[in-house]
């Protein structure tokens, strides 16, 4: 089949093609863009924290009237409480493991540093940056991490400190992240670190496969899987137990917590809404942005296409009944259904191929708007090509009914009228 | 006549109810989702004080120098928050018509009745001039006065909300509240308050907040009592002494600060203060640097600060798109529809029909798509509205609200966006040429 013909009908409806065809460019930069987007948010959401996340749960509270930490004695008073506490929720029937701890993964409070492998003089001019995670010898039971090199903290390596307290513990573990960014020939265990410019070494004692930090906004990009732990409870008028439930009975341990601690000491807040949090909704706030903007996109996404298609429907449909005797004369000089079948279809391809080398321009254009205005990536050529796709297909298939309905058209309609 | 424009539009559109259709559908989301985006978008780059806004202003002082930005930040700019000393020194100094350094802090509040446990609050410890500065408007009493301020008196500022939860909402001035233990004598109990962004401490609650200040201590009887700042603290070096107290003596930038200067002279002049004073602790040696000092207005700082997530830009643009790829929908089905009437068009034009009734005849059936559409549109956008909790966090969701004005923008641009995609169709209908129409029929 010759293109000629069909060009030459289409200049006669200049308008309605340029209209079909930026309508489909449009719908191609967008749709590309807006999936590219989701697609993000998804891998965002996926990625595994490393640490074990059913059956664990986090308490958070605060006492009443307890010392400040600042001084010695009240550290050793807050640490006398925090035990207490400990002691208590590990005697739950459902409780399997528990540990005091300063934050977890996607909980975005966090406390963050530098590390490096040489003593500095105050300043916080490391080799990589950290986040600083705080627990017990009961952290790798609790919170299910996985030991790959070296050994996890006894009870023996555990201190306690004041939370304002700027001491350093004399062991460490890392994520394996960051093991390999500061140790690259992978020999981290043994070796010894500097946080935060001091002077104190701290000795690495294993390293643990994963472990995501606390924050989750944009600006914890360079250190996502960069933690470090160390084996201190740490003291303060306020207090948080990560808490790993027996197998299956995570609501019920959730449910005796909180009367747990409140027979140890009643002059406390535990927040009703925040004071006890499973690690599932812990997950779902911290990315509950990002599955809303993926939704949102899904959504545009989906009418932008239903409204692309109908307007094909729609236009196509118009020229049919425009051209009706033209399609008329066509079938009774020989032309088959097929035949007419096919020229509208053919025609599509040419608006909807225009369209979409347009479609390109304008969705590299977007996204180079994108990446200057607001932190987004390259838009890789596979959703493009995946975007031209979808478009092209999305006008075959508009175009089929009234494609048909053209095809359908009898050949005596040549000699109706005039 | 345009009675009779409207009743022709209404009969054609009847004509073809699914092309209509698809066209009021097609106005309808695109404005639909524009509007709902845009009720998101209006609600977080709002002026959270806009009578006066322009006379608010957050200074910044360099206090850690070229050094910590060496990581290629290139815009040189000194913290957004200040360290203890710098804070302390500014509020001495009291250039400003009104100002107050304040820090967040999250204090126990024990309630008086037996049995009820303890609550945590959030709140701020501020000076006396922050509630005039800011316009807090008070139910009952007023805020406290320099002179509680210099002796470090024991009263606080509540909410409404703490009010009617402590002492079930009556006139509590006078009455005492136990905040960490010690004994606060209540002076002012704040109407429902809760600006967004929280533009006195955009810093700490990242611009948005769900939960609302329920108590205002003052500054210096919070630092004398030790109540340590629950916001976010951020340190160039380690502090050389430990605890509360030596974060007080440290570099680490943990407070806000807000002036408020009245005219252009007294922001000049506020200017040189903060120039004078970095040279001065220059020449003290705390600082090896010259004067990189900024004084930004509240709506500045906001925008300094990036308080509009970019989220929200991005699905306004991405729904704005969507309008464009819409109104070029509507313009191609309206094209068709309306070339399908040359003949009449013709009939008309050469019964003595000018061009211009043409145009208002079509535009006026144009209008009537985009008023359809806008209705449609409404409703969309009022489930939208609705429904944007359920896809954005809970302290943006919750501003965004349909109002009477966003009603009638949305129609507004429902009819406007219609009539321009219907002006080519028009165009193309008014050119239409009597005597060839008349002749191929």
């Amino acid at each position: 089949m010759s293109v000629h013909p069909i060009i030459a009908a289409l200049r006669k409806h200049k308008a309605g093609t340029i209209l079909i065809a930026a309508q489909i460019a449009l719908t191609l930069a967008i749709v590309c863009n807006a999936v590219f987007i989701i697609g993000q948010r998804i891998e965002r959401v996926h990625r595994p924290t490393g640490i074990e996340e059913n059956d664990l749960f986090l308490i958070q509270q605060q006492w009443v009237g307890a010392p400040s930490g600042d001084d010695p004695a009240g550290a050793e008073k807050l640490d006398a409480k925090l035990r207490e506490d400990l002691a208590a929720l590990a005697a739950l029937p459902d409780v399997a493991a528990v540990t005091p701890i300063n934050s977890l993964p996607l909980l975005n409070s966090s406390w963050n540093g530098a590390v490096a492998l040489k003593p500095g003089h105050g300043d916080f001019d490391g080799k990589a940056r950290t986040t600083y995670y705080f627990a017990d010898e009961r952290l790798m039971a609790t919170l299910g991490l996985k030991l790959v090199a070296g050994r996890a903290f006894d009870a023996g390596d555990v201190q306690h400190r004041a939370f304002r307290d700027q001491s350093v513990a004399p062991v460490a573990m890392l994520t394996k992240a960051l093991a390999d960014k500061l140790f690259p020939d992978g020999q981290a265990v043994g070796k010894v670190v500097y946080f935060d410019g001091g002077s104190t070494p701290s000795t690495i004692v294993g390293v643990v496969e994963r472990l995501q930090v606390p924050g989750t906004g944009s600006w914890t990009n360079s250190f996502t899987w960069y933690s470090s732990i160390q084996p201190v409870r740490l003291n303060a008028n306020f207090s948080r137990y990560a808490v790993r439930a027996k197998p299956g009975r995570l609501a019920a341990a959730m449910r005796a917590a909180v009367p747990a601690l409140y027979k140890v000491d009643p002059m406390r807040v535990i927040d009703d809404k925040d004071g006890v949090r499973s690690f599932a909704e812990i997950r779902q706030s911290a990315y509950r942005a990002d599955v809303g903007m993926a939704a949102l996109m899904g959504a545009i996404c989906l009418v932008l296409i239903a409204v692309t298609a109908a307007g094909i429907v729609g236009l196509t449909s118009f020229w049919v009944g425009q051209r009706r005797k033209q399609i008329g004369v066509r079938r009774a000089l020989g032309a088959r259904k097929v035949d007419i079948l096919r020229y509208f279809q053919a025609e599509n391809l040419l608006i909807a191929g225009a369209g979409t080398v347009l479609g390109i321009a304008l969705a590299i254009g977007l996204n180079l708007l994108l990446m200057k205005y607001f932190e987004m990536e390259h838009l890789p050529v596979p959703y493009v090509l995946a975007g031209v796709a979808v478009v092209l297909a999305l006008g075959q298939a508009a175009v089929y009914g009234p494609a048909r309905r053209a095809s359908n058209v009898p050949p005596v309609e040549a000699t109706r009228s005039v | 006549m345009l009675a009779y424009y409207l009743r022709l539009g209404l009969r054609s559109l009847r004509r073809n109810p699914v092309l209509t259709a698809l066209m009021v559908m097609a106005i309808g989301f695109g404005v639909g989702a524009s509007m709902t985006t845009y009720s998101v978008f209006r609600a977080v780059s709002g002026d959270p004080i806009p009578w006066k806004s322009s006379k608010l202003f957050v200074p910044q002082i360099d206090v850690w120098g070229p050094k910590s930005r060496r990581g290629g930040d290139s815009r040189n700019e000194p913290t957004d928050a200040m360290d203890y000393a710098d804070a302390v020194a500014l509020m001495r100094a009291h250039r400003a018509t009104r100002q107050s350094a304040l820090y967040q802090v999250s204090p126990s509040v024990v309630p008086a009745q037996a049995g009820q446990h303890p609550i945590n609050v959030g709140g701020h410890a501020v000076f006396g001039e922050f509630f005039p500065m800011v316009d807090a408007p008070f139910r009952y009493g007023s805020g406290w006065s320099a002179e509680d301020d210099e002796r470090r008196a024991q009263v606080v500022v509540i909410s409404g909300k703490l009010n009617e939860k402590v002492f079930g909402g009556a006139n509590s001035v006078g009455r005492t509240l136990d905040v960490e233990g010690r004994p606060y004598r209540v002076v002012g109990v704040l109407e429902p308050w809760n600006p967004q962004p929280r533009f006195y401490d955009v810093v700490n609650s990242g611009g948005f907040s769900t939960g609302t200040d329920d108590v205002f201590l003052p500054f210096n009887t919070a630092i004398d009592a030790g109540m340590p700042n629950d916001g976010n603290t951020n340190c160039s070096e380690t502090p050389k002494e430990s605890g509360f107290v030596g974060l007080q003596h440290s570099s680490c930038v943990w407070l806000a600060f807000m002036a408020e200067l009245d005219d252009a002279a007294q922001v000049a002049a506020y200017r040189r203060f903060l120039d004078g004073y970095a040279r001065e602790q220059q020449q003290a040696g705390r600082f090896a640097w010259p004067p990189n000092n900024r004084l930004r207005s509240v709506p500045e700082f906001l925008d300094f600060e990036q308080v509009v997530p970019s989220d929200t830009k991005i699905s306004l643009l991405v729904a704005l798109g969507l309008l464009v790829v819409c109104l070029v929908n509507t313009a191609g089905l309206l094209l068709a529809k309306f070339l399908r009437r040359a003949p009449e068009i013709g009939v008309r034009r050469a019964l003595g029909a000018s061009r211009r009734e043409i145009y208002t005849q079509f535009l006026s059936e144009a209008s009537m798509v985009g008023l359809a559409g806008g209705l449609l549109g409404l409703l969309l956008t009022g489930a939208g509205v609705a429904g944007v909790g359920w896809v954005l966090p809970e302290d943006i969701a919750a501003l965004a609200r349909l109002d009477v004005p966003l009603l009638l923008l949305t129609l507004l641009l429902a009819v406007v966006a219609a009539v321009l995609a219907g002006l080519y169709p028009t165009f193309r209908a008014a050119r239409v040429q009597p005597a060839w129409q008349l002749k191929s029929n």
